[in-house]
């Protein structure tokens, strides 16, 4: 246990170093920083003073040195566009896009769980097959082709809901939050459903499986011979059984929701990360751009190293596998 | 099939194969393909079938701007589908839209497959480093979203390209950005194929009589690996389409001057308040139907190839 604990740790260190190493190759190889930040028309002089400024005049080995204890301390220098610290940049725009996240995550969990469990129940009934193909369009339609229909629906004209920006926000130390105002929860309704909308038809899918290959099992018949009521079974004793799976596989889409984050945030001009990213790509603002990665990549390997380790401890099976391979 | 005689035993030996029966049996397979190809053809022959030439300016007139579809009220018959802001032909635009969205999923899709092709094939046969290597870089590129991945390529190409070079390079940077995206797939799915091919008697076989291991990956173990690729390509070019989509309308792909479907509708999407909902609706019911049709056909194809995969 404490050995395979270790190597996973140092396994995700590895990741997260290999992902420094591109993001500072980035940084060092792509385009010259100095002749983006100035005009065309400064003097080498100007030049050497930016350069030595950035740091850019040290060798290699010292700057990669230097960005990856900057980024451990989340130091990630200054953004070519704004001008600002990027580390300042990505605190504003953080509290946006993880409120978002979240409320899209409890949107296709509150809505998806049912359905696939409602389509697992009742295999053969219409409604479950209207659901099914429902989901299959909700595959193939873009997410931001979602996004435009909701805003031409419920914003142009219904005009029930805002189209952009996240309303008025409370200030909660340096965490904004959008939850506390009428506008502020307003605003978050249709992102959070396009956000939420690819991962309801996954979550369906996925329930379905799990209950319909829960429900053969030896387990559920007992159940049943034993004299439960319907309710008690399905709900009981199948979906409890189910959901084990979904929600590590839900804990695994967050990291891909915070990236699909940026689609919505450009649908929605949503100030959060996404649209800092999208906006720094643009531009190629490497600092946004590498720091962007970084946290993301964080994001991805924690959330990868801690299903990985719950794995372990819920499943007893994997010790054992792990001892026969070594 | 120069030849008519046997070309001829061939098609209706085809005709009779299981295959075609499971196909003519499913009929949305049987609509999902005839859409694909209309797609397809349409596209190839865009400048031939277009009523009007959206690039070209003379033509337009900023009179003909913003007229609705040719059966809602106000509308000019000229105009199918209406006209955008500028009095572009939305018809014609979706047409040559699709040209170039299909183009760089064609492109993309063709070069990525060729590259994971050989990948896989190369780490299947000889393992060791070169294998650990390439699917290291597999694993962590799986692990992230492919959107995602796309976007960072492009943003780098972006950044070692001078700014003015942006729009004319976008067509060499998407297909660039989709090909380093999906290649991983294929070398994931040959690499294994090719591995359980490794222990088959022909292999086995052919280097008994000394064939070289080139000769021996290309022509023996290649033909055997590619039921598998044929699906994933399929899929892939619906996913191609929709990641160049996706990067044009986040405003990283097509220019406004050359656009694709991606595009239109980032451009269309700015005249969403205007209440003009055909420059928008048009573009992304086209990549819609495009996307649905393909990964309906792609599903049907992984279902009767190959059962297993997945």
């Amino acid at each position: 246990m404490f050995a395979f604990v270790i190597r996973r740790i140092i396994q995700s260190v590895l990741v997260m170093l290999a992902v420094a190493m591109i993001a500072f190759a980035m940084f060092r190889f792509v385009g010259d920083p100095v002749n983006s930040m100035l005009p065309e028309n400064a003097s080498t002089q100007e030049r050497g003073e930016l350069r030595a400024q950035l740091g850019l005049d040290a060798p290699v080995t010292v700057q990669f040195t230097r960005f990856v204890t900057g980024a451990a301390q989340g130091k990630f220098g200054i953004s070519y566009r704004n001008k600002r610290p990027v580390s300042d940049l990505i605190a504003e725009r953080l509290p946006a896009t993880l409120e978002l996240v979240f409320s899209a995550a409890i949107f296709a969990l509150a809505v998806g769980v049912p359905m696939g469990v409602y389509t697992a129940l009742h295999r053969r009934g219409f409604i479950s097959n209207l659901l099914q193909i429902i989901s299959l369009i909700g595959i193939s339609v873009p997410t931001f082709v979602t996004g435009i229909l909701l805003i031409l629906v419920f914003s142009v004209w219904l005009n029930w809901l805002p189209s952009f920006g996240r309303g008025e926000v409370e200030q909660l130390g340096w965490w904004s939050t959008g939850f506390l105002t009428v506008s502020g929860l307003k605003s978050l309704i249709l992102p959070a459903i396009m956000l939420g909308l690819f991962q309801v038809t996954l979550i369906m899918r996925l329930v379905r499986a799990e209950m319909l290959e829960v429900l053969r099992s030896d387990y559920v018949r007992f159940a049943r011979a034993r004299g439960l009521v319907n309710r008690a079974v399905n709900y009981g004793h199948a979906l409890r059984n189910t959901l084990m799976p979904v929600i590590t596989i839900v804990g695994l889409q967050l990291g891909s929701m915070i990236a699909f984050a940026i689609i919505t945030e450009t649908v929605f001009q949503w100030p959060g990360m996404g649209l800092l990213f999208i906006q720094a790509v643009s531009f190629a603002d490497i600092p946004v751009m590498s720091a962007y990665l970084v946290l993301v990549s964080l994001f991805f390997v924690a959330i990868n190293m801690i299903v990985d380790l719950l794995y372990f401890v819920v499943d007893p099976r994997l010790s054992v596998n792990n001892k026969a391979s070594g | 099939m120069s030849t008519s005689t046997p070309s001829k035993s061939r098609v209706n030996a085809f005709l009779d194969s299981d295959i075609f029966y499971n196909f003519r049996k499913s009929r949305v397979t049987v609509v999902a393909t005839i859409v694909t190809l209309a797609m397809l053809l349409s596209a190839a022959l865009a400048p031939w079938i277009a009523p009007h030439n959206p690039f070209d300016v003379a033509t337009l007139s900023l009179l003909n701007s913003e007229l609705p579809p040719s059966w809602a009220e106000g509308g000019d018959p000229r105009f199918f589908l209406g006209t955008d802001g500028q009095g572009r032909d939305m018809f014609s635009a979706i047409l040559y839209g699709s040209r170039i969205s299909l183009s760089v999923g064609l492109v993309s899709v063709a070069l990525a497959m060729v590259i994971g092709v050989v990948v896989g094939l190369l780490s299947g046969y000889f393992g060791g480093l070169v294998d650990a290597v390439f699917m290291r870089v597999a694993d962590v590129m799986l692990s992230f979203p492919t959107i995602l991945v796309a976007l960072l390529i492009s943003g780098i190409a972006r950044g070692a390209l001078p700014r003015e070079m942006h729009d004319s390079a976008a067509l060499i940077v998407l297909v660039f950005a989709i090909t380093i995206t999906t290649w991983v797939q294929y070398a994931r799915t040959v690499r294994g194929s090719t591995l359980v091919e490794l222990n088959q008697e022909y292999v086995l076989a052919a280097r008994l009589v000394g064939r070289r291991p080139m000769a021996i990956i290309f022509l023996h173990i290649l033909p055997n690996v590619l039921g598998p690729v044929l699906v994933i390509s399929t899929i892939n070019l619906a996913m191609a389409v929709l990641i160049e989509a996706t990067l044009s309308f986040l405003g990283v792909g097509m220019p406004p001057t050359n656009p694709s479907l991606g595009t239109l509708i980032r451009v269309g999407n700015e005249y969403l308040f205007s209440g003009i909902w055909w420059v928008v609706i048009f573009p992304s019911l086209t990549l819609v139907v495009l996307v649905l049709a393909v990964n309906l056909l792609g599903d049907w194809l992984r279902d009767t190839l190959n059962p297993k995969l997945r």
